[in-house]
């Protein structure tokens, strides 16, 4: 059966990546992001390495009315739907703390916009009872730490919307995958000093599909971050607000 | 944050530079930067010495940049961003019964840095040069994107390729592909039993891909044994060995010290019967037999290593004859040593290639070697040959205006599009290309 893929934030390079993987594995793509100039050049670039269709849209997650031209594309395809969701935005929590009016902006991006999105997608999916919805979330949302908590605020509501997306879904067979990157090697992190485990985007991209394939729910890539925040979480909160980490 | 504080070397890794670095990720990223702080694009840094180095400056990473925005299934032709990687493009489109018509030693050298330095491949006598393929080229310059062909704009298309980088940023680049039989190679290999048998081989060789492995250590009756092997597409089911091996660490001296590099040459001159035998090879196996060893270039220490490579013209084989005599009798090499014969074509004013015979030898970095390249070098100019800028580390100016005769000419052409050599790299301020004499 045709497969397509809906990649939100597709401008973002794990995004790209991603989208050359399932495009050598001969799936379909719609390419969803701002910056149409490079979407298209990302298009071409899936098309030539083997999808058999590969479309750009403008999609911004901080206008809702930017969506439906996504969802008529998501519409007019056969066959299973998927959706990948890479959007987010990760500014200084200084930044935040200074001007407060960035905060919004955040959490749109990283949780009510991409939410709002797979919610008007979910009954397309119901209806054609498969897929798989990919939602990246980040280690962040695992605990508020002192360094980016906003955007840790942010993730872990994207979390729990995952969490149950997959409770309503599991039940017409369409999959939802969980994905928590630690630091990864893109522009959102050049130039930041000491980052721990930074991964390459390509070893993030080979996971994520390894775990749709698998149907894993929950994804720690790379997984050294399982244990790690497996010890993080565990910090009783009265030694933790202590701690900076 | 666009700049990063970064320290790294060339492939060899003598030479080391610490500067900003930009990665854009998007082509109107590269834009912004070359628009307000014009840099030189580097790639994958596979060049040895310093071509690809810029200590105390900026310098902008291309490889985030690796899409391929065309693709035309009828005739070949492909349109790639510069940082997309030669290798890559091979195991994307062999298995469609597609070959980059022009691959060097390296799958992990980009589109970029292949057109900025000319590079050739074991197919050069009959397919010439990476940059004579080249249909088109965009440059970003501080003005926006340039469209360059070799029709169109001849002087700057031939300032570009083999130009280190001195016209700016390539963003992309037009080429066609080559149609392969299919994506594994059937190889034959020889033994060859002294220098005058492989030059007779390499002059009668026309196998599409010839390239010969020359044990650098045999003297005497021995001097210029050898491997010859030749290479034909072929189609086929030939499963890819596993690659991305690493190594953990820099090895000690001793690993290529002259005994063992003796005794090691030797069993893997052996190793390939008397009658010599045909094979089938992954495709990549055939193209890049290192790369299965990610970092390679550890072997060597934590000093590091150069390649020496020329190339003579054919009249002046006896010199070239006379280099190995030293080399062999230096004890100095390793076991990394290649020769080929290679033909005329050449696509701009400082590419290297010329008819004639090429040698190249791996040294580990030490002084008796420093000094044996320097030698070698003095003896490639009075052959009337010349040296490879994307293995050099050593040279000194003196020479380059003998080994480039159109020196004069592309220094012109580069110095049009970018009069306050913003595209300046270690290597250019060492041999002094962009300095009018």
């Amino acid at each position: 059966m045709s497969q397509t893929w809906i990649i939100l934030g597709a401008t973002s390079t794990i995004a790209k990546i991603f989208a050359r993987k399932v495009s050598e594995r001969g799936e379909s793509v719609i390419l969803a992001g701002r910056d149409m100039d490079e979407l298209y050049r990302s298009a071409a670039d899936c098309l030539n390495r083997g999808a058999p269709s590969a479309q750009a849209v403008a999609f911004d997650a901080r206008s809702l009315d930017s969506f439906d031209a996504a969802f008529d594309l998501a519409e007019a395809t056969e066959g299973a739907i998927s959706a990948a969701v890479f959007v987010g935005s990760m500014p200084p929590q200084e930044d935040m703390d200074a001007d407060t009016r960035l905060i919004e902006g955040v959490v749109t991006d990283s949780f009510t916009g991409p939410a709002a999105f797979l919610t008007r997608l979910a009954p397309l999916m119901e209806t054609r009872k498969s897929g798989t919805i990919v939602g990246v979330g980040s280690v962040a949302g695992d605990r508020g730490r002192l360094g980016n908590y906003i955007y840790g605020a942010a993730k872990a509501g994207f979390h729990t919307y995952l969490s149950g997306l997959r409770n309503r879904l599991g039940r017409s067979g369409v999959h939802v995958v969980t994905v928590k990157p630690g630091t990864v090697d893109t522009a959102m992190t050049w130039g930041m000093d000491g980052l721990p485990f930074l991964a390459p985007p390509e070893k993030i991209a080979d996971d994520i599909l390894r775990a749709v394939d698998k149907k894993k729910n929950t994804l720690y890539t790379p997984i050294i971050w399982w244990p790690v925040m497996t010890v993080i979480k565990s910090i009783p909160e009265g030694i933790f607000k202590k701690l900076k980490i | 944050m666009r700049w990063k504080d970064s320290t790294y070397t060339g492939w060899g890794r003598v030479h080391r530079a610490t500067g900003p670095l930009a990665r854009p990720e998007r082509a109107s990223a590269l834009q912004a930067i070359t628009a307000e702080e014009p840099a030189p694009a580097i790639g994958m840094c596979r060049s040895y010495g310093d071509a690809s180095l810029v200590n105390e400056g900026r310098a902008i990473d291309m490889t985030r940049l690796d899409r391929v925005l065309e693709f035309d299934a009828e005739t070949g032709v492909i349109h790639v961003e510069a940082g997309a990687q030669i290798g890559n493009l091979l195991a994307a489109f062999a298995p469609r019964g597609w070959l980059p018509p022009v691959m060097p030693g390296t799958g992990f050298a980009t589109v970029g840095g292949g057109i900025a330095m000319d590079v050739h491949g074991k197919n050069h006598h009959h397919a010439g040069s990476f940059g004579q393929h080249i249909l088109e080229l965009t440059l970003m310059t501080p003005d926006g994107l340039k469209v360059v062909t070799p029709e169109g704009d001849e002087t700057l298309f031939k300032a570009t390729v083999g130009g280190l980088g001195q016209t700016g940023p390539i963003l992309s680049a037009k080429f066609a592909l080559l149609k392969a039989k299919g994506d594994v190679m059937v190889v034959t290999e020889r033994r060859v039993d002294n220098w005058d048998h492989f030059i007779t081989l390499l002059d009668g060789c026309d196998a599409t891909y010839c390239v010969g492995w020359i044990d650098a250590t045999a003297r005497g009756d021995a001097l210029g044994r050898g491997i010859l092997e030749e290479g034909e597409t072929g189609g086929g089911l030939v499963k890819a060995a596993k690659r991305g091996k690493k190594i953990p660490f820099n090895a000690p001296g001793f690993a290529l010290s002259p005994p063992i590099v003796r005794a090691f040459n030797k069993a893997y001159w052996r190793r390939v019967p008397e009658a010599g035998r045909t094979s089938v090879k992954p495709i990549d196996d055939f193209f890049f037999p290192l790369d299965k060893i990610h970092d390679w270039n550890k072997l060597y220490g934590k000093k590091g290593f150069h390649q020496f490579q020329c190339v003579v013209p054919l009249n002046k084989v006896n010199a070239l004859r006379d280099m190995l005599v030293h080399i062999a009798n230096s004890g100095l090499a390793s076991p990394l040593a290649v020769l080929k014969r290679m033909g005329p074509g050449r696509g701009g004013y400082m590419s290297f290639p010329m008819e004639g015979y090429t040698l190249a030898v791996d040294f580990r970095n030490r002084s008796a070697a420093v000094k044996l390249i320097q030698r070698l070098e003095d003896m490639t100019v009075d052959a009337g040959g010349r040296i490879y800028f994307a293995k050099d580390a050593l040279a000194t100016s003196k020479h380059i205006e003998a080994m480039y005769p159109d020196l004069e000419t592309w220094r012109t052409e580069v110095q049009k599009i970018d009069p306050d050599a913003a595209y300046a790299t270690d290597l250019t301020r060492r041999l002094k290309l962009r300095e009018a004499t």
